[in-house]
């Protein structure tokens, strides 16, 4: 394929998984996009951690994304490190680890191969593309890139563009990667190295932008782990601390540090506004796609004004647009939990656009 | 394959009872029209223009499980606060515009007239008549501010702000250059008829009156 960079890239394998049953017009696919670091095994055990998938409160028989109404399809993202091409993979021409040899994508990029798998499963029109966070960006560029092949779009807490806010914390975490000896230039492969210490503290800056002040006051507050008083020293005596180290160690056994790296880069060029001549509204003119939008009110990372600027734009369009701005103090995180309005809303959406697309109910 | 086929299949709770103004206001949509209703509650009326008159209807409400609720009805509707975000839509947005017993709770009436109809070709707005016979003779005789009466509110903490009667209504209409197209009178009982803007009698009987702007 040809990427965005003028590169070009092929053949890739693009790693997915699919659940339910697509019906006999091919009418009921709804694509999952998954965010910076999710990957494909959405629900049910992961089969690396060994943990719940990233949204399994949100799939499954009679769930929101109920699987035995929906055909559910979830692609590892290009540039991702589950199986889909990215700079983990070994590159064809050298028959080693692409490494940082991999060329600079971005979010149209992944969107166009997950558009491949979808006309090579045979899909004409997806029922709804839905995803959170960088997913939610993926979600936005289906609809601009490809509104008659999206019946409906659920982009949550998520933005048409990536704020000078967030392309900073991506930096932080890139220099902590790159920081690390263990990196070899992006080469730790080749040199049966991994750099496990930042990619660690580049998943405990970033943790801290998917919560929020509020819950992490709640949560930990200031109470101290495993002792009583104070030590002087600089191990992790807060539980805030312990909680973090503990995010940073899991995460790099399951991610890869050049994945990292290309992925948010990926996300720090998304501006859907700028790819049309700087009015985003220009994106969806003319529109046919359900939109519906949700943030969170807790969510310093996607804040709700980022949203209503969407619902703005989609607004002066005329384009058929739902938004709710659902009350949690968990922050950007919010999109992955169990929260009941959150989840109702998600689920009286997809119900209404079903009846519109005339998925009735077996 | 679009929203059309499927408002038929959906059509399975049509004519269902409805609030009487709402039913009046109903009647002023023309069919397949586009319609925003303003503060659409739960939606009731957004889901029977939907599913009785084929409209493409889109909703505002402030209240986020109104909107989810609306939302589960297969309506599209937008949590947002009307007095703010009517500001962001073009001029001609929609066929028409709905304002149904809202008028008197917003901070700037004469600005949210002129959203209306800047958005909407036509709006239907309805009011509660504040020179209502009953007002008229609670606030001579009991000497208390009547217009919050009928909502358990008191004069301090009611959401009713800007009472306003049918003439008040008409008398800014037409400093705002209105036209007022049609004009209907709801009485007590709930009965509806169309009347003269100016007519002495609805001012004094109607508790209610729906207008239709342009």
């Amino acid at each position: 394929m040809r990427l965005e960079s003028g590169a070009s890239l092929g053949p890739i394998t693009v790693a997915y998984t699919t659940q339910g049953q697509l019906n006999a017009d091919r009418s009921n696919a709804i694509l999952i996009c998954h965010a910076l670091t999710g990957d494909q095994y959405v629900s049910g055990t992961h089969p690396f951690t060994a943990k719940p998938g990233w949204w399994d409160t949100m799939i499954g028989p009679g769930k929101p994304l109920d699987t035995d109404r929906y055909f559910l399809i979830c692609a590892n993202i290009l540039g991702g490190c589950l199986g889909t091409t990215g700079p983990h993979e070994v590159n064809p021409a050298t028959g080693r680890p692409w490494g940082p040899d991999f060329p600079v994508i971005t979010v149209g990029d992944m969107v166009e191969a997950q558009r491949l798998l979808i006309d090579h499963l045979g899909i004409d029109q997806l029922f709804c593309v839905i995803g959170g966070s960088m997913g939610g960006m993926l979600v936005l560029d289906w609809a601009a890139r490809y509104p008659e092949r999206v019946f409906a779009a659920m982009p949550i807490a998520t933005a048409a563009r990536t704020s000078a806010q967030n392309i900073a914390h991506h930096e932080v975490g890139r220099q902590a990667v790159m920081a690390d000896p263990d990196w070899c230039q992006g080469r730790y492969q080749d040199e049966g190295k991994r750099p496990h210490r930042g990619l660690a503290v580049a998943r405990m800056g970033a943790h801290i932008t998917y919560l929020s002040e509020s819950a992490l006051t709640r949560k930990f507050g200031r109470a101290l782990q495993e002792r009583d008083s104070i030590s002087y020293g600089f191990d992790a005596e807060f539980q805030v601390e312990s909680y973090l180290r503990h995010q940073g160690i899991t995460f790099v056994d399951r991610f890869d540090a050049n994945s990292y790296l290309y992925i948010t880069r990926a996300m720090d060029y998304f501006d859907l506004a700028q790819e049309h001549g700087g009015v985003l509204a220009d994106a969806f003119r003319g529109t046919p796609v359900r939109f519906g939008l949700i943030s969170f009110t807790s969510d310093w990372m996607f804040p709700t004004y980022e949203s209503r600027d969407l619902v703005k734009a989609l607004n002066a369009v005329g384009a058929n647009v739902s938004f709710v701005e659902i009350e949690t103090d968990q922050g950007h995180d919010s999109f992955l939990l169990e929260i009941e309005a959150y989840h109702r809303t998600v689920r009286g959406f997809l119900e209404g656009a079903a009846e519109h697309r005339g998925l009735h109910r077996q | 394959m679009n929203a059309q086929t499927s408002i038929t299949a959906r059509n399975n709770g049509s004519n269902k009872h409805i609030r009487v103004d709402l039913q009046l206001i109903a009647d002023l949509v023309p069919a397949g029209a586009r319609v925003l209703d303003v503060g659409c509650g739960d939606g009731m009326l957004l889901d029977y223009l939907t599913r009785n008159k084929g409209v493409d209807g889109r909703g505002i409400e402030v209240n986020r499980d109104r909107v989810a609720a609306c939302l589960n009805q297969g309506l599209s509707v937008i949590q947002g606060d009307a007095e703010v975000d009517l500001a962001d839509y073009p001029d001609h947005a929609f066929d028409c515009v709905v304002l149904s017993q809202t008028l008197q709770a917003v901070h700037d009436p004469k600005w949210m007239l002129e959203q209306l109809t800047r958005i909407g070709t036509r709006a239907v707005v309805s009011i509660t008549n504040a020179g209502y016979w009953k007002n008229r003779a609670y606030f001579m005789f009991a000497g208390r501010q009547p217009f919050a009466i009928h909502r358990d509110e008191t004069w301090f903490d009611t959401a009713y702000i800007h009472p306003c009667t049918m003439r008040d209504f008409v008398d800014l209409a037409r400093q705002m250059d209105l036209g007022i197209e049609r004009c209907f009178a709801v009485s007590a009982k709930g009965t509806h008829k169309e009347v003269d803007p100016d007519s002495w009698h609805a001012s004094v009987f109607a508790i209610q009156a729906v207008f239709l702007l342009k």
